[in-house]
């Protein structure tokens, strides 16, 4: 038993890997719902879930339950095997781009092995390009669910995201290529690391300052791949019911669901991977301070949660939330008293806030702004976004062609 | 068995499935979806031979791109099950032998060769990025340019014929 273990611990660590990090993406999926919900009633002043459990912080496990025993009804006339592909499709490819993030620079050791965080190896050269693949076949679960339901208003929801996943893939690909050129590298752990050359610098040394161009294109670009509003017309419930899932219940429903908002986390890795620094902290190195900024986020939230929850009405509330406040308080004293758990968790904290940040933009421009029309779409992402984004190529080439002839070294 | 041969046979096994029931299927939607199956098939293919860069662009422009294209293009025009005509004996004939002999030369072809797992490792030094722009852009840089301006000059020809004429 032993042998086979220490013959195939790579293969082991991997499952294990896979299957926490399943667990974790689906869990904050879940709770994505809720804080979507929650952000979006109080940007148009509601109250949003709040009555299964404290704060409605039970509501999406509720979700969950009724979406696994709702009824599933196959509609007459639908190509039964396209039918049930395209959900799987989509969610499939949806969870495998997340296994390419890099989560943190540093290898856990246990049990004499080194555990890097995130699945994909350390070494992958062709990070950012893999990510991309996954990408350009993510359409296809969408465009396949529209046609295959047999119904006019899935297949118009089809069309639309095929046409419009075509026309940003290219203002896509092209913002990030500025970025690629500074770092020299497509592996994710280069490009971030290409951010730490000055580490005095802090937050001024990140590709966003050189690359604000790239960025905004990129973002844009991403928010329209993973079909989110203001980019959300597969799906516009004011002219296509529901788009491409108006024909899908139950389960299959909750797989085009979990897909969608799995991209949309893996948007917000890359947004903040490629063009916010990773998991490098905003502050200049010299700040050793800054390293009990983690603590004193969680202490502080963690104690505000405790008070909340004394004063909260049901009894439930009143034992469940100042249960979880203890536990976030000790975990941040945990760290204060252990330096080198302190010292691991720097990169990993810095990384998650910067994906909750971009989370955060994306609900928040869903409920702001409204839904483009198809004509100021597809205008938009040709004659404004792909300009823009060349244009950003040759400026940031001719910035590093500067540089090597005259640059001062 | 090395468990880079078993991923092969598997991927192979795809590629050649994909392939038979792209002809198979009756419905167009049906063979696109055999198609996406041997483009990503051989991009694992590529992937097994250490071409990365190659694997992702395989599956980039093929997978991506160009096989999104057909699907909203059979979309588009709502296409329906093709009828099947029988063959003519005409075509049947010397298709039949042209198969025969193509399968012929590949199976003489695979016999002779004494390395063929060798063929693998040849990649080397085009399978990196590195080595694919050093090649693109430096040793073959004028016939690569001239591509370029012929898709160039393909393109605007397809824009000017797809365009309606002025009334």
């Amino acid at each position: 038993m032993s042998s086979f273990l220490s013959s195939n611990a790579e293969l082991i660590i991997t499952l294990v890997k896979i299957v926490l990090l399943l667990f974790i993406v689906l869990t904050v999926n879940a709770y994505l719902t809720w804080f979507e919900r929650k952000v979006v009633a109080h940007i148009q002043s509601r109250w949003g879930p709040h009555r299964v459990g404290p704060h409605g912080l039970l509501q999406p496990l509720a979700d969950g339950v009724k979406f696994l025993f709702k009824e599933d009804p196959t509609p007459a006339g639908v190509d039964k095997f396209v039918f049930y592909l395209a959900p799987l499709l989509a969610l499939a490819l949806a969870m495998t781009s997340i296994a390419i993030i890099p989560f943190g620079p540093d290898p856990i050791h246990l049990f004499g092995h080194d555990i890097y965080l995130g699945i994909a190896p350390p070494d992958l050269n062709i990070g950012i390009l893999a990510l991309f693949a996954i990408t350009a076949l993510g359409v296809y679960g969408i465009a396949l669910a529209g046609w295959s339901s047999n119904s006019k208003y899935p297949l118009l929801g089809g069309l639309r995201s095929s046409a419009q996943m075509i026309s940003y893939e290219l203002a896509l690909t092209m913002s990030v290529v500025g970025v690629l050129l500074m770092a020299g590298s497509f592996n994710l752990r280069d490009i971030i690391n290409a951010q730490a050359h000055h580490p005095e610098l802090g937050i001024l040394g990140w590709n966003v300052w050189p690359q604000i161009l790239g960025f905004i294109c990129f973002f844009i670009a991403a928010i329209a791949e993973t079909n989110r509003a203001p980019f959300d017309l597969p799906e516009a419930e004011s002219e296509l019911v529901a788009g491409f899932h108006t024909e899908y219940a139950s389960f299959k429903f909750a797989m085009f669901f979990i897909a969608e908002y799995t991209s949309m986390i893996t948007v917000s890795c890359l947004c903040s991977i490629m063009f916010f620094g990773g998991w490098l902290s905003p502050f200049p190195a010299s700040w050793t301070f800054t390293h009990y900024v983690p603590s004193a986020i969680l202490i502080s939230f963690g104690l505000w949660v405790i008070w909340d929850g004394i004063r909260y009405e049901t009894v439930f509330g009143k034992i469940i939330l100042p249960a979880a406040g203890t536990a976030i308080t000790a975990l941040g004293a945990v760290f204060i008293s252990f330096p080198d758990i302190n010292a691991f968790i720097q990169a990993p904290f810095w990384l998650l806030s910067k994906i909750f940040i971009f989370l955060f933009v994306y609900v928040w421009m869903r409920g702001t702004l409204p839904r483009f029309r198809y004509d100021q779409l597809m205008a938009f992402g040709w004659k404004l976004l792909l300009p823009v984004s060349i244009v950003n190529v040759v400026l940031t080439s001719f910035a590093i062609l500067a540089k090597m002839q005259w640059g001062a070294k | 068995m090395t468990a880079p041969l078993a991923v092969f046979f598997v991927l192979a096994a795809l590629a050649v499935i994909g392939a038979v029931n792209l002809i198979l299927q009756k419905h167009p939607i049906h063979s696109a979806l055999s198609l996406i199956v041997v483009m990503v098939a051989l991009a694992g293919l590529y992937l097994l031979m250490g071409a990365e860069f190659v694997a992702a662009v395989q599956i980039i422009v093929y997978g991506g791109a160009i096989m999104v294209l057909f699907v909203l293009v059979i979309m588009l025009l709502n296409a329906g099950i093709e009828e099947h005509t029988s063959i003519s004996k005409l075509a049947g004939v010397p298709g039949l032998l042209l198969v025969a002999a193509l399968a012929g030369f590949i199976a003489a072809t695979i016999a002779r060769s004494t390395d063929v797992v060798q063929a693998a490792q040849q990649t080397g030094d085009m399978s990196s990025t590195k080595g694919i722009s050093n090649m693109l852009f430096r040793d073959f840089v004028y016939p690569f340019e001239l591509t370029s301006f012929l898709i160039l000059v393909a393109i605007m020809g397809a824009v000017v014929l797809a365009q309606r004429e002025k009334s």
